[in-house]
């Protein structure tokens, strides 16, 4: 049904407390207080206990504050503590997510299983089938050996009852490219060395046990010491809100943002120099290009397909185009990219010219705790909008017509919507030569950043609402 | 009894509900069982403060005059449905 669920809302919640005590100032004596409000006793706990449900709240705030939750050396740290060591801190890191353990249920292994449609018939294909001999009868009733039993599936296939089902671990199924597994104690941890920044770990945990590590606690900071902060707004924002475009970028400005610039502007020089490359690439005689935009692409390459290396465009990403328009523009000014990506805060990391990331999610969150209704906001607004042939940059397919457009619609493109083992497969095939086109456009989120990880409205009905705000701006 | 659209919806558009999961409620027109579709109207309506009661919790949603706090599309239809049920006793 919807893509919004309790654990997102949880972590919304929570969010928008922490940006509300930031706001008033008394961040340091109330946030302890935070997880207690929000399981009070007497209520219905989640898992076993509410000291349980306030245990997992708190560790859910610190990876908010912006921590690695499995650096924790003493339990009797406060969130208070935390809150003063983050005020400290004097930079951010590049993993930028973490597993919050507490939270983190240990779902079992993904295996097999009988369930009780089994009507334990005389055919019995589960257990003739079984390569390995697992499947055994008890009582007239199939179970599965899980010590002997690789996982092959052939039970299930067989059952004529559909009484065999796989239960997987879902951030384990989520994740393209096998960079979660679990320690002895059945807790997830993400490998860096394969991890892409997908964060699509992140949307499928029904615990919501993996974090971004937020930079709420630094932009807070910038503003208290008086700094700029020029709002760098990727152009999905379109399909967030269901409100125009003057009216978001009025609220934002009103949180207090110094200024706003599109990161669609951006993608104007991206194009421009991504269209340029790939003609003379062609002219040279390569085979393809592939886009280099999505950051979680650019790292899959980089650690999971080098054999595609040099097929990928050189060209910056919009985001960094946009970091060096703000610092031209302002030089004593701080940058915060605004957008739906997790891999974004990765890549902004090891940018010069962006200081900071914001999810949609914490930017509704910054609008809440300031009071600002959109809705109310005035709809005009004195700025430069970006060339709307850009803004579809933020949709699958959109790279693919920009450039299509510069270069005298002789590109021939096959489009990656989406990332995921299938099309990692796909990619290693394009990889060795086997594609017809000549210019590779990959997504890591299907439909593309209109429907990233970290959105408020997802998939199909992002993508209406994204066309029809294009269409009525008629830039 | 079955008038037209009795049943009119209004999902708030304020920003805290939007956040808080309102945002994706326009969607509950795909996911109304037949028998509700052509008796449903779905409409936007600006934040009326039901957010600033600090007891009651977002997503906000009138049906009728009837407000649901922390609304989502599975609380909209299983209530619908119900005042359809009791409609048929009656
Ligand atoms: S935002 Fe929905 S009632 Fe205020």
């Amino acid at each position: 049904m919807t893509h919004t669920n309790k654990a997102t809302l949880t972590r919304r919640e929570l969010l928008i407390q922490l940006c509300k005590l930031l706001k008033e100032g008394t961040i340091e004596d109330q946030i302890d207080r935070i997880p207690l409000n929000m399981r009070p006793k007497g209520n219905q706990s989640l898992r076993c206990c509410i000291h349980k449900d306030r245990a997992v709240l708190k560790y859910k705030i610190m990876a908010l504050l912006g921590f690695n939750v499995d650096d924790e050396t003493d339990e009797l740290t406060s969130l208070r503590d935390y809150v003063l060591r983050a005020k400290q801190r004097k930079s951010l890191t590049s993993k930028v997510m973490t597993v919050v353990d507490e939270a983190c249920s240990s779902c079992q292994q993904g295996s097999y299983q009988i369930s009780n449609m089994c009507q334990g018939c005389e055919a019995r294909p589960c257990s003739e089938n079984c390569p390995k001999n697992a499947v055994n009868f008890i009582n007239g009733h199939a179970e599965i050996n899980h010590e002997t039993c690789v996982n092959c599936g052939k039970c299930m296939n067989e059952c004529p009852f559909h009484a065999i089902i796989y239960r997987p671990v879902p951030c384990e199924e989520a994740c393209p490219v096998k960079a979660i597994s679990k320690d002895e104690q059945g807790i997830e941890h993400i490998d860096h060395d394969k991890c892409i920044y997908c964060g699509k770990c992140m949307a499928s945990c029904p615990y919501g046990a993996i974090m971004e590590k937020s930079h709420i606690i630094e932009i807070f900071q910038a503003w208290e010491n008086g700094k700029k902060i020029i709002a760098l707004v990727a152009p999905s924002i379109a399909a967030q809100f269901r409100q125009s475009m003057p009216k978001v970028y009025n609220a934002i400005k009103k949180i207090g943002f110094y200024d706003i610039i599109e990161v669609a502007k951006g993608a104007e020089y991206t194009i421009e120099h991504e269209s340029q490359e790939w003609s003379e690439k062609m002219h040279s005689g390569c085979q393809f290009m592939t886009s280099s935009c999505c950051h979680a692409y650019t790292e899959l390459v980089n650690k999971h397909i080098s054999e595609l290396k040099d097929k990928v465009s050189d060209t910056p990403t919009p985001m960094f185009y946009a970091g060096k328009l703000a610092k031209e523009q302002y030089s004593d000014a701080l940058t915060v990219f605004i957008g739906p990506c997790t891999a974004k805060r990765h890549e902004a990391y090891f940018l010069e010219n962006i200081d900071y990331t914001l999810s949609f999610e914490e930017l509704g969150a910054l609008l809440i705790a300031n009071n600002i209704d959109i809705e109310k906001m005035d709809n005009e607004i004195n700025m430069q909008f970006a060339d709307s042939n850009v803004q579809f940059f933020a949709q699958s397919g959109g790279v693919t017509d920009a450039i299509s457009k510069k270069t005298g619609n002789i590109l021939q493109s096959e489009i990656i919507n989406g990332i995921n083992k299938a099309s990692i497969r796909q990619l290693k095939q394009i990889a060795k030569g086997k594609t017809e086109s000549n210019f590779i456009e990959v997504m890591s989120c299907e439909n593309g950043c209109v429907a990233g990880v970290n959105t408020l409205i997802k998939g199909k009905q992002a993508l209406e609402i994204f066309k029809k705000n294009q269409n009525e701006i008629g830039r | 009894m079955c008038k037209e659209q009795k049943y009119i919806i209004q999902i708030c558009t304020g920003t805290l509900c939007h956040v808080m999961g309102g945002a994706e409620l326009p969607a509950l027109i795909d996911y109304l069982p037949k028998n509700l579709k052509l008796k449903v109207q779905i409409k936007g309506m600006v934040c009326a403060n039901y957010c600033k009661d600090q007891t009651k919790k977002p997503p906000f949603v009138l049906i009728n005059s009837e407000l649901m706090q922390e609304a989502d599309l599975e609380k909209i239809i299983n209530y619908l449905q119900k005042c359809e049920n009791n409609d048929t006793y009656q």
